[in-house]
């Protein structure tokens, strides 16, 4: 069995918060890229300036600086509020800016604006008949949304989004730079206090691999899965 | 007290920017009225028709269903637009529409199409909803084709299926656009057939067409628009045997 000189339980809870990291930001990415895509697509021309205003800045600026923006400023913007607060109304608030929390926070935001772009196309790519027939049988838009253009939407959006996950799953080795103690910087203390960076640094790209290759599998039968009653080959 | 017409438009007039595409449609139904709107491509009639469910906005002029007068009111920039989105919906569900382009769902069997609507908007028990589509699918002839995916059916099948899930509704008036048109021709004769068999069992039908030998047998009354106008309106005998407009005249002569 390979040696991991004592580092295996915490390099195993390394995985598991690369994993959760991983989830909860796509969730929020998700949630984000519904919202974005809905705005840029509403009509509304501060709503779609909002939305576009996001995806610009977000997809223009590094992940990296971004992360450190966030956690560093974030931290330094929640004190100056709490001694704002306290100053002119007596009112105590603070709190610490975990660097779990930033990290989804701000991998969420970066790639909920590359979801925006996926949803936005995914959207625009759904036929109209069938959004007006949804409108002509009485639906609801909260209906037509739900029954029609969502269903019909992850047919174009699954690839994209499932490219965007695999990037989102590799994005979350950054967190190990603001001091979250991921799957990589587990690696990097073993790898440094044992003068062995391949016999750390590769079991963690091993893991990366396989947790992008099951995903791939899923996306796969989640894409069979969205096409049915598509005719394929014609 | 009589029974209120289906259907009543009063004076319906339609500008897309600055072009008027209909300039005053009127028409009024009663019940079991086969409505043939004839007339060549631009002349209105699908505006007018997509008008009558609120797909499009008449810039002026009334719709009454059954008795119940659709309301309208201004947005900021003094458009005119439905006043009542829940009204809108209701009428809606009374006046199924049959588009020529089939629109059903496509990530929905047929069956799951022909109950969507009436599980959802009309609230119907699902149990009872799958009986009754049951029954229209058997009715439009598709019945074994029920837990198949649109693209895997031909035109005509597919259009028969939109037929079952407009008769699903039970509705007030069914309003067909283009039902045939993007058919292949030997296709376009089931889905006649079907229309002609709701014809005679006294349907309330509004439909756009081309067919005109439809439109002659099957119809009660004809209009013929021009240019947003009705140029021609009547008993299909009057319209197509005697019609006092040139236009209507032209339209009817050989092209080749």
């Amino acid at each position: 069995m390979f040696d991991l000189k004592g580092y295996g339980p915490e390099l195993a809870e390394g995985a598991l918060v690369t994993v959760e990291l991983a989830f909860f930001s796509l969730a929020l990415a998700i949630v984000l890229g519904l919202l974005g895509a809905s705005a840029k697509l509403s009509g509304n021309r501060f709503l779609a300036g909002f939305a576009s205003t996001y995806t610009t800045l977000v997809r223009g600026v590094p992940d990296l600086v971004m992360m450190l923006l966030f956690y560093y400023g974030g931290q330094v913007g929640v004190n100056m509020l709490s001694d704002y607060l306290w100053e002119a109304y007596d009112i105590d608030f603070f709190f610490q800016f975990d660097p779990f929390i930033s990290g989804i926070v701000t991998i969420g935001l970066i790639f909920g604006a590359y979801m925006t772009e996926t949803f936005r196309g995914a959207f625009l790519a759904v036929e109209t008949g069938q959004i007006e027939a949804a409108r002509a049988y009485g639906f609801t838009r909260w209906h037509t949304f739900r029954r029609v253009m969502i269903p019909q939407m992850l047919r174009h959006a699954l690839p994209g989004i499932g490219n965007n996950w695999q990037v989102l799953l590799k994005t979350t080795a950054l967190v190990s730079i603001i001091g979250l103690t991921d799957m990589v910087r587990v690696a990097e203390e073993a790898a440094k206090a044992e003068r062995m960076p391949f016999h750390f640094f590769i079991p963690v790209a091993a893991v990366y691999l396989i947790l992008t290759a099951a995903s791939e599998l899923f996306i796969k039968w989640l894409d069979k899965r969205a096409h049915a009653g598509v005719v394929q080959g014609n | 007290m009589a029974e209120p017409a289906p259907l009543i438009c009063r004076d319906i007039h339609k500008t897309f920017d600055k072009h008027e595409v209909l300039k005053g449609i009127s028409l009024e139904t009663q019940k079991g009225d086969v409505v043939s709107l004839i007339g060549s491509s631009g002349s209105g009639k699908s505006t007018f028709l997509r008008c009558i469910n609120l797909l499009e906005t008449p810039t002026s002029g009334n719709i009454i269903v059954h008795g119940d007068p659709i309301r309208f009111t201004e947005n900021r920039k003094g458009h005119r637009i439905p006043a009542d989105n829940k009204q809108v919906e209701q009428i809606r569900a009374r006046l199924s529409m049959v588009f020529q382009g089939f629109n059903l769902w496509s990530h929905m069997t047929v069956l799951e199409n022909i109950i969507e609507a009436p599980v959802h908007v009309l609230k119907v028990p699902k149990k009872e909803a799958i009986e009754r589509a049951e029954a229209y699918l058997h009715k439009v002839g598709i019945y074994e084709r029920k837990d198949y995916y649109p693209a895997q059916m031909s035109g005509g099948q597919q259009q028969r299926a939109a037929i079952a899930r407009a008769l699903a509704m039970e509705p007030e008036v069914m309003l067909f656009d283009e039902p045939t048109s993007a058919l292949d021709p030997e296709l376009v004769g089931e889905v006649l057939k079907v229309m002609q068999s709701l014809a005679e069992e006294g349907r309330t039908m509004i439909v756009v067409t081309h067919e005109m030998a439809f439109a002659r047998d099957v119809s009660s009354q004809v209009l013929f628009l021009h240019q947003g106008v009705i140029e021609e309106q009547g008993t299909p005998e009057k319209v197509f045997d005697h019609p006092d407009s040139e236009r209507m005249k032209q339209f009817l002569a050989p092209k080749f």
